[in-house]
């Protein structure tokens, strides 16, 4: 059984990588072609020519119009998989036809259904509205990651590390320290983690783009939606503050940390970033400094991880691990995901 | 902030002051735990050993 769950939504790319222009990446082990066409559409396809299997990615293929023309023998298909034309001949096989792939262009991600098609309800897709909203200001990336998906799962469960791991950046004593509470949605699949820290050390991250300084209450609240997307509500305000019974935070500045964590191949994963703020609203020395240091704390998962997996990956099968209570996400998480590959 | 509030929530409390898990059932059956393997054996073998 393979460890990455079928006929799921997974964000292949962000909107903004698309154009009018060929682009492919390999999502659950799945080569894919992307391109927009005229109208603005994204379409997705295999990117492999039903003739030799030539990637219709790679250079002399090219996109005419809304048409992609294959660079080996010149198959032409359309915006819909469709072979319009052969090479020499004017009979088209009725199998020449590449499978589309369901997308949906949303919350500036682009998303892809992987597996069975009849089975794509784009109503199911988890939503990250901050990522488009004028009220936030968004910095985002991607890296990509030599280990397999699962370790990023454990990774972004369990924020504890962030006080080994990301200490300067993140992490202060206070996150390995303050107990969280879990729960699991059952019905909606969702794992929730909470550390509410009330007296904290301001971490250069967020000293640098709220202003605050000196101790702060830090919050952080994670919505993990299996198997690709990841929110984490982080709440930072002035120590004592906390949000009024109607909602109303005004003391608080809020930022929403958003993963889309993408199997590539069974060893290797698409990470998406996005931070996306409350305050500063299009300050650009904020959104620098934001962008800069998040992607050092991402590449210093990324370095981490990758280490793991050659680890993993070369141990003979049955090495033990150990779970104690800041595991408890990570494994309400693990659950999740066995039951979503069981169930595909 | 965004709560889960469906009727098959089950919830983990760390224990203040404790290395203790509670573990709460969507049935609101309740143990605690030291280990959370064991723990989540427990809790998602509801109604196993859940009468409470
Ligand atoms: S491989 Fe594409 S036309 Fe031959
Ligand atoms: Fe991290
Ligand atoms: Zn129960």
């Amino acid at each position: 059984m393979t460890s990455i769950p079928r006929d799921q939504w997974y964000v292949a790319a962000y909107g903004a990588e698309i154009g009018h222009d060929l682009f492919t990446r390999t999502v659950c082990g799945e080569s894919i072609l992307f391109w927009r066409t005229r109208d603005g559409a994204v379409t997705a396809v295999p990117d492999r020519c039903v003739h030799r299997r030539f990637p219709l990615s790679q250079a002399p293929s090219r996109l005419v119009d809304d048409q992609v023309v294959c660079g080996y023998h010149g198959f032409t298909y359309d915006a819909g998989g469709r072979c319009v034309a052969v090479p020499g001949q004017s009979r088209i096989p009725r199998t020449a036809r590449l499978l589309p792939y369901p997308v949906v262009e949303q919350d500036s991600f682009v998303w892809v259904f992987i597996g069975d098609r009849a089975k794509a309800e784009a109503s199911r897709i988890p939503r990250a509205p901050w990522l488009v909203s004028p009220d936030h200001t968004t910095v985002a990336g991607m890296e990509p990651l030599r280990a397999r998906y699962s370790l990023l799962v454990d990774n972004l469960l369990d924020l504890s590390h962030e006080t080994y791991l990301h200490g300067g950046y993140i992490g202060t004593p206070e996150v390995a320290a303050t107990p969280i509470t879990t729960a699991v949605d059952e019905q909606a699949g969702i794992v929730h983690v909470s550390r509410h820290i009330d007296d904290a050390e301001c971490p250069p991250f967020y000293a640098k783009s709220t202003g605050l300084r000196g101790r702060i209450a830090r919050w952080q609240d994670i919505e993990y939606t299996p198997p690709c997307l990841y929110l984490l509500h982080s709440r930072i305000a002035p120590v004592g503050s906390v949000p009024g019974p109607d909602g109303a935070d005004p003391d608080a500045f809020h930022v929403e940390v958003v993963y889309a964590i993408t199997p590539e191949t069974e060893h290797s994963t698409h990470d998406f970033w996005c931070v996306a703020r409350d305050f500063a609203l299009g300050d650009e020395e904020v959104s620098t400094f934001l962008a800069e240091s998040n992607r050092t704390v991402v590449l210093q998962d990324v370095e981490a991880l990758n280490v793991l997996e050659q680890v993993i990956a070369t141990e003979p099968a049955g090495c033990q691990e150990l779970s104690i209570n800041i595991d408890t996400g990570g494994l309400a998480a693990r659950r999740l995901l066995q039951r979503l590959c069981a169930a595909s | 902030m965004t709560a889960p509030s469906g009727d098959r929530v089950v919830r983990v409390h760390w224990v203040q002051g404790t290395d203790r898990l509670r573990a709460v059932c969507h049935c609101s059956a309740e143990r605690e735990f030291e280990d959370p393997v064991e723990m989540w054996e427990w809790l998602l073998g509801h109604p196993v050993g859940h009468a409470s």
